[in-house]
C-alpha cells in the first residue's frame, strides 16, 4: 500500500463516525432549531428565551460553572503537584482519585442523594451524634443554598479527576532541567510553581479547562438527582422541552444556545491561555 | 487483503444479526404503562402468557417510547406491533400514524372513553385498554386526628386542611404528602380535582376569583405538607416510610403500600369544594402504528387484551381497572379492593363533579400541563402573588387553546370552537 495514503486510511473510520453521528445530527438539529414546520424562523429562540424559567436556569448554570470550575482547577493543580512529587504509591493514589471518573454522573448524583436525603447518611450521622432530634430535610425548596452546595460538592467530587489526569500528564512533560536550574539559583518552591510549572502547563491547562467548562454547561444528571425541578439548569430545560413538551424545535434551539455559550467560553480560554508563537516546551 | 476480509466479516456478522432479529415472529408490545419491574414481569408472566403467539413486552419512559416510535414512523418501517400508552400520549400523535381499529369489534363499555379514543376523528384510533383514577390514602395512625364531625368518605377541602393541621400539630412535622416531584402527577390534581372543586371548570375559570380562592386553600394545605414533597413522585414510598400520613396520588402509585401492609392504610375519596367533589379518570389505550410488521398479529393481540379474563389479569398485574363489563372476583389484591372502593364512593357521592381528560390538545398536552405546574411553582414554591401569576399564566393557556382550537371539556361548559379562558 502507498505509505502516503496510510494516515488517511487510518483516520477514515473516525472521520466517518464523526460525520455520521456528529456532523449529520448537528445539521439536523440546526435545521430543527430554525424552523417550526414552515420556513426559516427565529420563533423557537424567542419562545425558549422568553420563558420565565430561562433566566433562572441560565443564571444557575453559569453560577454553578463559576463556582465549581475554579475550585476544581485549584484542587486538581494541588493534587497533580502532590502526585508528581510522590516517589512511592503514585499509581495507587492516582487510581483512587480517579475512581469517581469511572462512575456515571447520574450514579454520582444518587450517591450524594443518599448522603443528603431526609433518611440519608448525613441525617443518620447527625442524629447518631445527638445534633438533631429528627431528620432534617436538607434538599427542600426552602433551602436553595443547601441544594446548590450539595450539587457543587457532587460535581467537584465527580469531575475534578478529569482535570487531574490531564494536568498530571502535563506536569510529567515539563523537563526536569528547568527545576534544577531554578534550584541552583535558589528559587523557592512557590516561585518554581508559579514561574515554571504554571507557564509550562499552559497547553494542558487549556485542554483541561475547555473540557471542564464545556462539561459544566452540560450539567444535568447530578442536578436532576439532587435538585429535581428545584434547581433548573439549561440542560434540564432542554430535556423537558424534548420529552415533557415533545417540542423538538424548542429543544434544538436551546441546545444551540448552550453550544454557543460553550464555544464562546472555549474561545476565551484558548485566547487567554494561548502559547505564544515560537515558544515551545 | 487482511483489512478487507476483516471488514467483510464484520459486515456479514452485522447482517446476520439483523436478519436474525427480523426473523423472530414476536409481536412487540411497546408500552409506557406497567413500567415498574414487578408490573412488567407480571404483564409478561400472567397477562400475556395466555396469548397464543409470543409477545415481547417492552415498557419504557415516555421520551424513549416516543423517540423510537417516531423513528420507525419516519423510516416507514418498524418492528413495533402494538402500542400501549395513556390517552395523552396518543392525542399527541398524528392521527395518520395510527391504524383505524373500527373493524376489530372491541371497545370500552363507556361511550365517553370510546369517544376520547377517536381523538377527534371519526375513526377509533386506539382501543381503551385500562383505567384508573386518583384517590386519597392515609395511614391509620392519622385517623384519630380527623376533625370533629368529619366523615372520611365525604371530606371537604377545609376538613382536609384541618385534619392535616391536627396531624402536623400532634406529630410536630407536616405529614400531608403531595406528588410534586419531577415525575409526580401534580398537574392532574390541579386540573381534575382542585379546579373543578372550586371553580367548576379548568380552562374557562383558570384565572377567576374562585381560582384565587382555590390556590389560597391549596397554599393553606401546603403549610401542612411535607416540604420534601417536591421530591415525591410515588406516594406509596412515603406512606410506607411514614414520611407522609395523608396523601393524594394515582391509584397504581399507591398500590404497593396497600399490598405490602393492607391493615395499616385506608383509601378514601378526594375532598369536595364549593362546586362539588372534582375527580378525573386515567385512561390507557392500545393502538397499532401504521408501520406494524404484522397487522393481523397486532390486531389479534389487542382483541386478546380486551377479553374479560385478560382484563382481570391486567388488573391484578397493574392495579388498572378493566374498561369492559366484567364481574370483579373476591380474591383481588388489597390495593385493588381499596382503590376500587374509594373510586366507587367518589363517583357515587351526591356532590360528585367528574371531569374529563383534556382532549383536543394534540401535541400541546405537555404545554397545557406545564401551565399548571408553573402556576404551582410560582404561587406555592416561589410565593408570588396569586392574582398576578394567574393573570400572567392565563395568556399562555389562552395561546395553547387558540392554537389547538380544542373545545371545552367537562366540567367546563361546552364551547363553540376553542375553549375560551375567561
Amino acid at each position: 500500500m502507498n505509505p502516503r495514503l496510510l494516515p488517511y486510511l487510518l483516520i477514515l473510520p473516525v472521520t466517518l463516525f464523526l460525520g455520521v453521528f456528529f456532523i449529520y445530527p448537528f445539521v439536523l438539529v440546526s435545521q430543527q432549531a430554525f424552523s417550526t414546520g414552515g420556513g426559516f424562523t427565529l420563533d423557537n429562540f424567542r419562545d425558549v428565551v422568553s420563558y420565565w424559567k430561562f433566566p433562572i436556569s441560565f443564571k444557575n448554570t453559569m453560577l454553578l460553572a463559576a463556582i465549581v470550575v475554579p475550585l476544581q482547577l485549584v484542587l486538581s493543580l494541588l493534587m497533580a503537584t502532590m502526585v508528581s512529587k510522590m516517589e512511592k504509591g503514585r499509581d495507587l493514589v492516582l487510581y483512587v482519585w480517579t475512581i469517581p471518573l469511572g462512575i456515571s454522573d447520574l450514579a454520582a448524583g444518587i450517591i450524594w442523594l443518599a448522603i443528603f436525603e431526609q433518611s440519608g447518611f448525613l441525617n443518620s450521622m447527625m442524629s447518631g451524634l445527638g445534633l438533631i432530634d429528627q431528620p432534617v430535610n436538607f434538599l427542600s425548596y426552602q433551602n436553595p443554598l443547601i441544594i446548590f452546595v450539595a450539587i457543587a460538592l457532587a460535581e467537584i467530587w465527580r469531575a475534578t479527576a478529569i482535570m487531574l489526569v490531564i494536568l498530571v500528564a502535563g506536569i510529567g512533560l515539563i523537563p526536569k532541567e528547568y527545576y534544577e536550574a531554578a534550584e541552583v539559583f535558589g528559587a523557592s518552591p512557590w516561585k518554581r510553581f508559579t514561574k515554571i510549572t504554571l507557564p509550562m502547563l499552559r497547553p494542558s491547562l487549556q485542554t483541561a479547562l475547555v473540557l471542564r467548562v464545556v462539561l459544566a454547561f452540560e450539567v444535568f444528571a447530578v442536578v436532576a438527582a439532587l435538585g429535581g425541578t428545584l434547581f433548573p439548569v439549561l440542560m434540564g430545560e432542554i430535556y423537558s422541552y424534548q420529552f415533557d413538551l415533545m417540542n423538538n424545535n424548542a429543544a434544538a434551539a436551546l441546545a444551540l444556545i448552550v453550544l454557543a455559550i460553550s464555544i464562546f467560553f472555549t474561545l476565551i480560554i484558548l485566547r487567554v491561555l494561548r502559547v505564544p508563537k515560537g515558544a515551545t516546551i | 487483503m487482511n483489512l478487507q476480509s476483516n471488514l467483510v466479516g464484520a459486515v456479514a456478522g452485522v447482517v446476520v444479526l439483523c436478519s436474525a432479529a427480523a426473523a423472530q415472529a414476536d409481536v412487540m408490545f411497546w408500552s409506557t404503562q406497567a413500567r415498574p419491574i414487578e408490573e412488567a414481569q407480571a404483564m409478561r408472566d400472567t397477562v400475556l402468557s395466555g396469548y397464543e403467539g409470543t409477545v415481547d413486552y417492552q415498557p419504557n419512559e415516555d421520551g424513549p417510547w416516543l423517540t423510537r416510535l417516531q423513528a420507525e414512523l419516519q423510516a416507514e418501517s418498524g418492528s413495533i406491533g402494538v402500542l400501549g400508552a395513556l390517552h395523552g400520549n396518543f392525542s399527541a400523535m398524528s392521527a395518520d400514524d395510527l391504524v383505524s381499529l373500527d373493524d376489530l369489534g372491541v371497545s370500552a363499555a363507556s361511550d365517553t372513553f370510546n369517544e376520547l379514543a377517536r381523538l377527534g376523528t371519526d375513526k377509533l384510533l386506539y382501543v381503551p385498554w385500562m383505567q384508573a383514577s386518583y384517590i386519597m390514602a392515609a395511614n391509620k395512625k392519622a385517623l384519630e386526628f380527623l376533625p370533629e364531625g368529619a366523615d372520611i368518605d365525604a371530606l371537604s377541602y377545609d376538613q382536609l386542611i384541618a385534619w392535616a393541621a391536627n396531624v402536623h400539630e400532634a406529630t410536630g412535622s407536616p405529614k400531608f404528602g403531595f406528588p410534586a416531584g419531577p415525575k409526580g402527577l401534580k398537574h392532574r390534581f390541579f386540573q381534575g380535582y382542585l379546579y373543578p372543586s372550586y371553580t367548576n371548570g379548568v380552562v374557562r375559570t383558570f384565572a377567576s376569583d374562585e381560582a384565587v380562592t382555590a390556590w389560597e386553600k391549596f397554599a393553606e394545605l401546603w403549610e401542612h405538607t411535607n416540604p420534601a414533597s417536591t421530591n415525591f413522585s410515588f406516594l406509596q414510598e412515603q406512606l410506607l416510610s411514614g414520611d407522609a400520613w395523608i396523601v393524594f396520588d394515582h391509584t397504581s402509585r399507591l398500590a404497593q403500600a396497600f399490598n405490602e401492609r393492607p391493615d395499616d392504610f385506608v383509601a378514601f375519596p378526594a375532598p369536595a369544594g364549593p362546586t362539588g367533589r372534582g375527580f378525573m379518570p386515567v385512561l390507557a389505550g392500545v393502538a397499532i402504528p401504521k408501520t406494524a410488521p404484522d397487522m393481523e398479529e397486532s390486531k389479534a393481540l389487542i382483541q386478546y387484551l380486551l377479553k374479560p379474563e385478560t382484563q382481570l389479569e391486567t388488573l391484578r398485574a397493574t392495579s388498572f381497572f378493566p374498561v369492559v363489563e366484567v364481574e370483579l372476583p373476591d380474591d383481588l389484591p388489597p390495593a385493588v379492593t381499596a382503590a376500587g372502593d374509594a373510586v366507587a364512593k367518589m363517583s357515587a357521592s351526591a356532590d360528585a363533579n367528574p371531569g374529563l381528560l383534556p382532549a383536543g390538545l394534540g401535541d400541546k398536552g405537555g404545554d397545557f400541563n406545564r401551565v399548571f405546574v408553573d402556576t404551582f411553582e410560582r404561587i406555592i414554591l416561589a410565593r408570588q402573588d396569586i392574582r398576578q401569576v394567574l393573570d400572567d399564566q392565563k395568556g399562555r393557556l389562552a395561546a395553547i387553546m387558540e392554537e389547538t382550537g380544542a373545545p371545552c371539556w367537562a366540567p367546563d361548559a361546552p364551547s363553540e370552537g376553542a375553549c375560551p379562558v375567561e
